[in-house]
């Protein structure tokens, strides 16, 4: 852009015909028109770098925004709710006083361009998120998606990811407990790594991202503006990858995890000190997001004097520097008496802290650059009042032929000896076997509150010493369900995390979403994503938790293949004391082995079914969330009342999977019977939803029985958890040694 | 009278709540010490707490060990001040020459994080009294730089004087030389070491195992019994 003479409001009134870039900018001709027709003149070249970028899909939720309204209209009623969707994160009532932030986000495009970097700056920015709540961080987890296991870009990409996201959070100091780690060849070219965090502060501590009080500072503390990122969110997150463009890696920002760990501390220490009005973290958008929306949440508005953003190259631009990502910079509006104590706690911290501006009586947004103004504009129309879409959608035509073909026509095993090498072939399969060569590069142990960690069922960290109390994160998606039928898929989604944050013990309280899905533009895809979100909305709404924010990520495709559609669901539950939690180890031999639900013939999608036929057709499992609200409140009154010592959540890979993981985890076998009615085939692989297994000790066999038939959940005697092996009465013995070979060399292995 | 055990924060740290919690549990008194303050406010023990000082930029504890506080902490570890260095902590002890050798990146070059077991060497440093000579006990391992190094005369010394503290038993989870896990100085006042014993002192958190607690009982004693 030219920038002689400087491009200000006064010389876009009278230069309205200047042709400006707005199309390699990302915005569109109406869009630009838009622009135009608010402001009464053409932009000048900082106000179309900051509608372009505000107004991209990935800041603006244009095509996703018409269908994400059901959230909030479906939203159950919830008393824990305290501050939900449109602030950086929900937060949770958590009781005694404690309040709970948690939020899941995607940085699925920059990890694929650069994976260290990309999986790195993802946790950065939802880290930044939870504490512009006002929360210290906890924890966060790491659901990610790969494509084939074997390819040779998957050696390229998750090992990049993974020392990105360890390299990050290890440095940090943020424990991770959990997250999800899935290969198919969907994810070919377009990985998914959402990254998810948890914050915890008092009640009264709880901050929001708004800018009131005339006079106030703004006070942009932390890192130096530099020129990585830019145009990141409207470039990258909001095309389509194509082979013919140039490459992106400019694009992509680059994480300094000591940087945010001084920011961190400094930012709580000035909360102490109730020093902060409002306070925005500079993700996506950098700048313009922060000063946009921190003017129109507030009640005045705002001048910012650009000349003031300490810069890591003085040669940015101005338009470059509203646009810039440059990671772990925090913008907080400061009453100015309070300045100089702000100021005071970011130098203790070696945190660089400069005022930018002032919060105005006025209403509009006013930027002066070299003493020119050069952006006035009414913020709300820069941060909320971006273009809607109502993307067409459609079934696609493939649906009912995909439905219709149908996995229980599949040859199943004909002997013992074949059902004995499938149970191995599923549990050294890429899916699922074990993840420990990922997980061992994460610190889970930092901050001394980690409860339990992944293969748990669910994140578990202590938040009170004194009392034990206590929350549970899981989470969950699939999307060879999610493929075979959107609605139930994101349904499934919900109900494993839910099941999951229930089996050990703890109450499933709010639900926080990552949508990942193809082409917006594409009709079958946006019919995907509208099923997928009347799913979710219909399944929070009967289970009791609202969903309290998230995150969409579109455009995840290359060409004409977009990935399954595939909503990840974070469920956080609270647990009154983590001393009662309920581990996936089996404890003791001689305890009796439950199922819990009912086991039907349900192969769609299915773990068995592609590892063993790489067939994905048929329907998902039966949705029942009336099922799950019973087998959660059954789970978390039996880890109340000491019933059970040990429980794990069937869901992919079926019944065998789970007892192979808690008997590998406890180093005790266990023996098992086929039950009445049930064929050893269904009983091992079936993935029916609603089911967990459970580990009873004898003295408790009676109460656990007569509560479950008090209540009306199926429950089945299976087996006993004993010796060196995991035996099938009558048709197979694996011993753990061979199972934990089968298990745990998969993965080190392939990526070696 | 309890003693006080001061928990030093360098900008970066991340174990030093972890360390004052589990001085806490183990029935002392922590105080927290910031580098930039060179006075000890009268502690009578200090613990250099993991972590990733200045990031670990340049090389791990190589900025840290010039901050205002580890000035005093030098003069007095030399006149018998007893001082830990856990992770984070043993590599600026390294740089600051209270303990010989150093630290380089894992051999596998990848973070490393497990419960880890290890053999104590000598229990009878300020820090290990309450264990025995040959035990075996597990203490959760994190780390970037793990790989313990020093020329051969100085292991020959080292083990020459029992000055190997503890070593990994099983299995060596950084490539470290001798598997050395932690060290000590001649006095036995000074002692650091790669794993983690504040995150084995409740039994129902982290690794599940109270492991590590005789590291602060052990110090306890000998300030209280002084």
């Amino acid at each position: 852009m030219s920038r002689t003479p400087l491009d200000t409001v006064e010389h876009a009134a009278a230069t309205p015909d200047v042709e400006l870039p707005w199309a390699e900018l990302g915005l569109k001709k109406d869009e630009y028109e838009r622009v135009v027709e608010i402001l009464g003149r053409r932009p000048t070249g900082a106000e179309l770098a900051m509608y372009s970028v505000m107004w991209s899909e990935h800041c603006s939720y244009k095509s996703s925004k018409v269908h994400l309204r059901q959230f909030g209209e479906k939203a159950p009623q919830s008393d824990a709710l305290l501050v939900g969707i449109g602030e950086n994160a929900g937060v949770v009532d958590v009781g005694q006083g404690y309040a709970v932030t948690f939020k899941v986000e995607s940085h699925n495009h920059p990890s694929y361009v650069e994976p260290y970097q990309g999986a790195a700056t993802g946790v950065g920015g939802i880290v930044r998120d939870i504490i512009a709540m006002g929360a210290r961080p906890v924890a966060v987890v790491d659901p990610l998606r790969f494509g084939a296991a074997d390819h040779p870009d998957t050696k390229r990409v998750l090992p990049g990811v993974v020392a990105g996201i360890g390299g990050y959070g290890n440095c940090l100091g943020l424990p991770n407990i959990g997250g999800e780690v899935v290969f198919d060849a969907c994810y070919q070219g377009n990985p998914l790594v959402n990254a998810g965090a948890i914050g915890v502060m008092r009640h009264e501590d709880i901050h929001l991202a708004k800018a009131s009080g005339a006079g106030n500072k703004v006070i942009l503390y932390g890192a130096r503006t530099g020129g990585d990122g830019i145009g990141g969110a409207s470039i990258l997150a909001s095309e389509t990858f194509d082979d013919a463009k140039p490459s992106k890696r400019p694009a992509v920002q680059v994480g300094d995890p000591f940087q945010e760990k001084l920011l961190i501390e400094c930012t709580l220490e000035a909360f102490k000190e109730k020093l902060v009005v409002g306070i925005q973290d500079l993700g996506a958008a950098g700048l313009s997001c922060a000063t946009s929306e921190l003017a129109s949440n507030g009640s005045g508005g705002m001048r910012v004097t650009l000349d003031d953003v300490p810069l890591r190259d003085s040669t940015l631009s101005p338009e470059e520097i509203l646009m810039s990502e440059s990671q772990e910079r925090m913008c907080a509006v400061v009453e100015p008496e309070k300045v100089d104590r702000f100021l005071e706690i970011c130098d203790k911290w070696d945190v660089i802290a400069t005022v930018i501006g002032e919060v105005t009586d006025g209403d509009r947004l006013e930027i002066y650059w070299h003493g020119g103004k050069i952006v006035d504009v009414d913020p709300r129309t820069v941060a909320h009042d971006g273009p809607v879409y109502e993307r067409p959608y459609a079934r696609p035509s493939w649906q009912d032929e995909l439905q219709a073909d149908d996995a229980g026509k599949l040859a199943r095993p004909a002997s013992s000896a074949e059902l004995r090498d499938q149970v191995l072939k599923l549990v050294a399969s890429p899916n699922q076997a074990s993840k420990k060569w990922i997980t061992s590069q994460y610190d889970h142990f930092v901050q001394g509150n980690t409860v339990l960690a992944q293969p748990e069922d669910s994140g578990m960290i202590r938040i009170d010493e004194e009392s034990g109390l206590g929350v549970a994160i899981a989470t969950d998606g699939n999307g060879r369900y999610a493929k075979l039928d959107p609605y139930a898929g994101a349904q499934l989604a919900l109900s494993e995390a839910y099941r999951n944050v229930a089996t050990t013990g703890a109450k499933p309280l709010a639900v926080s979403d990552c949508l990942n899905f193809g082409s917006p533009e594409d009709p079958a895809v946006m019919w995907q994503f509208a099923e997928a979100i009347r799913g979710l909305a219909d399944a929070c709404q009967q289970l009791g938790t609202p969903v309290t924010g998230g995150n969409v990520s579109l455009y995840n495709q290359t060409g004409e293949a977009a990935i399954h559609p595939t909503p990840v669901v974070a469920v956080l539950g609270v647990i009154d004391d983590v001393a009662r939690r309920t581990p996936v180890a089996f404890q003791e031999e001689g305890q009796l082995l439950y199922l819990l639900g009912d086991t039907r013939e349900e192969f769609g999608g299915s773990a068995w079914s592609q590892v063993v036929h790489d067939h994905l057709g048929g329907l998902p499992p039966k949705v029942d969330l009336e099922r799950e609200r019973l087998l959660g409140e059954i789970l978390i009154s039996a880890s109340r009342d000491g019933m059970i010592d040990s429980a794990h959540d069937l869901s992919d890979g079926g019944l065998i999977q789970a007892v192979v993981e808690s008997a590998l985890l406890g180093g005790k076998g266990a023996r098992l019977v086929v039950p009445d009615g049930l064929d050893a085939f269904t009983f091992l692989f079936s993935e029916s939803a609603g089911r967990a297994v459970v580990a009873v000790p004898r003295s408790e066999e009676v109460r656990f029985n007569d509560m479950c038939g008090a209540r009306g959940l199926p429950v089945t005697r299976i087996g006993v958890v004993d010796g060196e092996s995991v035996e099938l009465q009558g048709e197979f013995e694996l011993s753990l040694e061979e199972l934990r070979t089968a298990h745990e060399e998969t993965i080190p292995a392939l990526l070696k | 009278m309890t003693a006080r055990i001061g928990v030093v924060t360098f900008p970066g740290s991340l174990d030093d709540r972890d360390t004052q919690r589990a001085i806490r549990l183990a029935g002392a008194e922590p105080v927290a010490l910031w580098h930039k303050d060179k006075d000890l406010h009268q502690v009578d023990a200090v613990v250099l707490p993991g972590g990733f000082s200045y990031g670990d930029y340049l090389r791990a504890g190589a900025i840290s060990r010039f901050s205002p506080v580890m000035e005093t902490v030098i003069e007095q570890a030399k006149a018998g001040l007893p001082v830990l260095g856990i992770c984070n902590g043993f590599q600026v002890l390294t740089e600051a020459h209270l303990l010989p050798g150093g630290m380089l990146g894992n051999d596998h070059l990848h973070f490393i994080c497990r419960d880890q077991k290890l053999r104590v060497e000598n229990a009878t440093t300020s820090w290990t009294s309450d264990y025995s000579e040959g035990q075996e006990i597990h203490i959760p391992l994190k780390n970037m730089d793990g790989r313990y190094v020093a020329d051969q005369y100085t292991l020959d010394k080292l083990e020459a004087e029992g000055r190997v503290a503890f070593r990994y038993v099983d299995f060596n989870p950084n490539g470290s030389l001798n598997d050395i896990a932690g060290i000590t100085n001649e006095a036995g006042n000074v002692v650091g070491l790669m794993p983690h014993p504040e995150h084995a002192v409740e039994p129902l958190i982290g690794s599940g195992r109270t492991d590590g607690l005789p590291f602060f009982t052990s110090i306890l004693k000998k300030l209280v019994n002084a």
